[in-house]
């Protein structure tokens, strides 16, 4: 921005300057929102269809709750542990970063490997996606979001290489940002998945 | 850190106070991990209990993620009422009204139908 600009942003007393960093939060925000809207359409879908079964297991007689509770407890530290992360970032304290980065990918790599051993388990008893309406809706809403923490588990490893490689530079720090936003949101999307998928339906 | 810094009245979503120094900052996502913690157990203590009354543990359960929801939002990702972030906020608003017209309008639709397709049971597995 040259200085004019910044000078005329500046006069009117109720004018904002706009950063870039601002700006690419703001964009992430809205492309996670509409990630969201994408999550609801899976979820309206396993609520209609949860109750079709097709004579087959419910989800009262597949779901481990203990299993459940684990996934959990990853996810919810690893959305702590990224939260120290982005600090770490702004504050340019390597330490902080690159150590709760680590155990931000520990916790969620740790999420994943449940979740496949869930799925693989389900699979195994002959209660894969295609056995009824209920099964293959609960493999698409779960897997879409163990898709998400795959691709967000990726992203995290780019981070701390292009942290390693560049440096706290201006654009990695956005890109911190919106690995953030990223990751908290998958937290939150968990939130209503544990609720309406595992225990509302052990509780039906 | 130009880049960075807060500017003027707007925030990025994910942007906590950070002006002065790394506490302040540890400080939310600490209280926010307590109280997520918090709901979660009690979602999880409501689920397997028989001290509630059966029939409202559906309604607790839900109230209690959406309260977790609004913690994640307030104290991971720094959504606030405040006057700095009214743009986010209208976009989060915007994005649950689509959500709840999604949801709510799917559950209704598809209630609705079953209701209709009730003259049979056969009907009903054909449509299926």
């Amino acid at each position: 921005m040259s200085a004019s600009q910044a000078a005329t942003a500046v006069s009117h007393s109720d004018a904002v300057l706009v950063t870039r960093r601002i700006i690419a939060g703001y964009g992430f925000w809205i492309f996670l929102l509409s990630d969201i809207i994408m999550f609801s359409a899976f979820f309206a879908a396993y609520a209609v269809l949860s109750a079709q079964t097709a004579g087959g297991p419910s989800g009262k007689d597949l779901f481990n709750l203990t299993n459940v509770a684990i996934e959990t407890a990853c996810l919810l530290l690893s959305s702590f542990t990224c939260g120290l992360a982005s600090i770490g970032a702004r504050t340019k304290n390597s330490l902080w970063f690159y150590g709760a980065m680590t155990a931000t990918f520990f916790l969620g790599a740790a999420f994943l490997g449940l979740e496949i051993r869930e799925f693989a388990g389900l699979v195994a008893r002959g209660a894969g996606p295609a056995r009824s309406a209920f099964l293959s809706s609960f493999f698409t809403l779960v897997g879409c979001h163990g898709l998400h923490v795959t691709a967000g588990l990726l992203w995290l490893l780019t981070m701390m290489a292009q942290v390693l490689a560049k440096g706290y530079r201006p654009d990695i720090q956005r890109r911190i940002l919106c690995f953030g936003l990223f990751w908290h949101t998958l937290d939150i999307i968990w939130v209503a998945l544990f609720t309406v998928v595992y225990l509302l339906g052990v509780a039906q | 850190m130009s880049d960075m810094k807060r500017h003027g009245n707007d925030v990025a979503p994910g942007d906590g106070p950070l002006d002065e120094g790394d506490t302040e900052g540890v400080g939310a996502y600490l209280v926010g991990l307590a109280l997520a913690v918090l709901l979660t157990g009690v979602a999880f203590f409501i689920e397997g209990t028989n001290l509630v009354w059966g029939p409202s543990i559906p309604v607790a359960l839900i109230v209690l993620a959406i309260a977790q929801m609004g913690v994640h939002l307030v104290f991971f990702l720094h959504i606030t009422s405040g006057p700095d972030s009214i743009n986010n906020v209208m976009a989060l608003a915007f994005g649950v009204l689509i959500v709840m017209l999604l949801i709510g309008g799917s559950l209704w639709i598809m209630s609705n139908l079953n209701h209709n397709m009730m003259s049979g049971d056969r009907t009903m597995q054909m449509a299926r």
